[in-house]
């Protein structure tokens, strides 16, 4: 079978070229800690670490200085809770699961991004250096009002 | 064979009829399609149609038809009369048509149940349908009915090469109908799962049979499917770009084996590769995230042969021609017939569409662009212009040689393929760019009370782009409406392009590059190795317990 110099050499180029991409991108997962939400290991998400829910305002828990602890919930079509605040520099870790249908949340200018189903629990970490707003929505569609269930963390100085 | 030997076969008329009303049925879909896509574009901007143009209740119904008709409805069709009519040219006989009909029939009827459904707002769940968002049962039966439509062309392709290859021993399987074969053989593996979701789960759960669903567990079945279809969309562009387009622009197949080959290899890797979807989903180990994400690489390699193969195949057209220099050939091209421009801008697309698709393969750098507009940005280069133009392009002469007339005018084609590509350029520039900046797919976002500043400018792109796409279309549909019945009979039937290889490989060609069996084999062994213990368990926590949700 006969193949093209050039075309060998153009696969062979293109081929080192995506082996070069994912090897970057491994790197970026396994030392700079990129990482994908996977497999909670909290799967009750409201109150299993004591302390009380609050349906109203969700639940927030200071773990250490800086630390914290976020319980989400996802519903048609809002967010509890709607509005977290911390002081800049806390590492947040987000429990996330939703009551109804399948949602989705995306908060703006950092790296969280996740799906949120009914009988799983997401979880996210993510640590706000800068103070500011930070908006988060709902990224996936879920009814007539998707476009109105959104949020946002209020990183204080 | 040489293909040099392939005259033009006598098509009966009822055959003929067949392979147009798929194709009719498929534009007439993507007309609405395109319509409503023109008022998405409007939204974004902040001009709200939906209250003036009262044909969907709102933004996601639109959206729903938008997307069901455009890649599921459109696509197929088209590709249902193009494979037929390709394979029956090829192999220089009529398919069997009572099967024909009958799969236009079954499809036919699919369709209206969609129709049905999307056009009363009892299905506007997206063309994803992720339960538990529930559409009425005609949605799931009719998109069912859809997909068994492209089993009975398996059937009706695998019989014809089978039976030609008896009839022809030692000869290689001729170009057209391979692909075809090719391509219907892998759709009809990777579509079992989408099969066992829409009959087996979603059309039960919405006749109040079983009372609830496993999230996670319908999201993988669906991505099983959901992207392997994509290559379905994509593998018949791609037979026109190496098999009938070299011959367009009077040059030949640069290299037949990497040709076959690719076709090949896309029937193994296009399957494995569905968690690249859900990346983000909780749920799911990282580990098989990343085994996808390898395994989504690899079969980018195809597609990079292809632009390789197609281009070379494209140059020896321009300098037959008399094209000279590094880049002289491609003025050569001859950019006045429709069908070549249509394709040749479809592919400059493509390219970029290629590449945003690698970003959003990419692992990690997927959590920033993840259900962004970024993904649009991405897949309208891709389905919307690699597919979608070739497709236009190839009824440029497929609609003339099927009705016996003449084209009605090649110059309102031209323009129409360059303001496709325009208005794509554009559409797609404000669509990634609005993505990048954190904005949401799929979502009303001229309502969003969050809808920041910097997201204006690119929303305007998208707008702008829609309207240029919109009086594209229209074009489009101008001159087809006017080339069924209102162009004069052409005095030559237009012939069917057939590519040639540019070297005759005879017997040197490995008989492995006219084999299914091993590469179906290979299919379903690398399926096993990269779902197995995810699916395995998603089975054993298996929990049909989320009830359903009409929220539209």
């Amino acid at each position: 079978m006969h193949i093209d110099r050039y075309e060998r050499n153009w696969i062979r180029f293109a081929g080192g070229l995506l082996v070069v991409f994912a090897a970057a991108l491994t790197v970026a997962a396994v030392f700079l800690g990129v990482r994908l939400p996977g497999i909670a290991e909290q799967t009750i998400p409201i109150a299993q670490a004591g302390g009380e829910y609050d349906i109203n305002k969700g639940w927030i828990r200071e773990l250490a200085p800086r630390r914290y602890e976020v319980n989400m919930r996802a519903r048609v079509w809002s967010f509890e809770p709607r509005e977290i605040r911390i002081p800049a520099g806390s590492t947040v870790t987000f429990y996330i699961h939703s009551d109804d249908i399948t949602h989705g949340i995306k908060i703006q200018n950092t790296t969280v991004s996740t799906m949120i189903f009914p009988g799983h629990v997401a979880k996210v970490t993510y640590t706000f250096d800068k103070p500011g707003e930070y908006v988060f929505v709902c990224h996936e569609y879920c009814g007539a009002g998707h476009h109105f269930m959104s949020g946002r963390v209020i990183v204080e100085e | 064979m040489s293909l040099a030997a392939i005259k033009q076969y006598e098509m009966p008329r009822s055959e003929r009829n067949l392979y147009l009303s798929f194709i009719l049925i498929g534009f007439a879909h993507l007309m609405v399609g395109l319509f409503l896509g023109f008022m998405q574009g409007m939204q974004h901007a902040g001009i709200d149609l939906y209250r003036v143009i009262p044909i969907v209740r709102h933004y996601y119904q639109g959206l729903t038809i938008h997307g069901v008709f455009n890649v599921l409805v459109f696509t197929t069709f088209f590709i249902a009369g193009f494979l037929l009519f390709v394979t029956s040219t090829s192999l220089k006989k009529p398919i069997n048509l009572r099967l024909g009909w009958l799969t236009f029939c079954v499809m036919t009827i699919g369709l209206l149940l969609t129709d049905y459904a999307v056009f009363t707002n009892q299905a506007s769940v997206l063309y994803t349908a992720y339960s538990p968002l529930e559409a009425h049962w005609t949605f799931y039966l009719g998109l069912a009915l859809v997909v068994v439509g492209t089993w009975l062309q398996l059937l009706i392709v695998g019989r014809m090469v089978l039976q030609w290859r008896k009839e022809n021993p030692g000869q290689r399987t001729p170009l057209l109908a391979f692909g075809a074969l090719a391509t219907l053989l892998m759709w009809g593996l990777a579509s079992i799962p989408l099969a066992v979701l829409f009959v087996g789960i979603l059309l039960p759960w919405s006749l109040d049979l079983i009372p609830g669903v496993d999230v996670l567990f319908n999201r993988t079945l669906f991505w099983m499917s959901g992207h392997p279809i994509v290559y379905f969309w994509l593998l018949p562009a791609y037979l026109s770009w190496y098999f009938m387009l070299p011959k367009q622009v009077g040059g030949k197949l640069f290299s037949e084996p990497l040709a076959r080959l690719a076709f090949l290899l896309f029937i193994p890797l296009s399957l494995p590769v569905g968690f690249h979807h859900q990346y983000v989903d909780p749920g799911v180990a990282e580990g098989y995230k990343y085994i996808h994400f390898i395994l989504t690489f690899a079969v980018f390699m195809p597609s990079v042969m292809t632009a390789f193969t197609v281009l070379a195949s494209l140059e020896t057209g321009g300098r037959a021609r008399g094209g000279k220099g590094l880049l002289g050939w491609v003025t050569k091209l001859p950019w006045n017939d429709p069908s070549v421009t249509a394709q040749l801008l479809a592919m400059v697309l493509f390219a970029l569409g290629g590449i945003s698709g690698l970003i959003n393969a990419s692992y990690n750098m997927n959590l920033v662009v993840h259900n962004t507009l970024f993904v649009p940005g991405h897949f309208h280069l891709t389905v919307g212009t690699a597919v979608a133009l070739t497709f236009m392009g190839i009824v440029y002469w497929l609609v003339p040689h099927l009705t016996g007339r003449r084209l009605f005018s090649a110059k309102m084609g031209v323009v129409q393929a360059w303001l496709w590509f325009i208005g794509m350029t554009i559409m797609s520039r404000g669509m990634s760019w609005a993505g990048m900046l954190g904005a949401p797919r799929r979502t009303a976002l001229g309502s969003a009370p969050y809808f920041m500043d910097e997201w204006v400018l690119p929303s305007w792109f998208t707008a702008i782009g829609g309207v240029i796409l919109t009086i594209s279309g229209f074009l489009f549909f101008i001159n087809m409406l006017a080339s069924l019945w209102l162009a004069p009979k052409a005095e030559k039937q237009v012939e069917v392009p057939v590519a040639e290889p540019l070297i005759d490989e005879g017997a040197k060609m490995p008989a492995w590059l006219d084999r299914y069996t091993v590469w179906a084999g290979a299919a379903v062994l690398l399926v096993a190795i990269a779902y197995t213990p995810a699916l395995v368990k998603l089975i054993s926590d298996l929990s049909m317990t989320v009830p359903g949700l009409k929220p539209y």
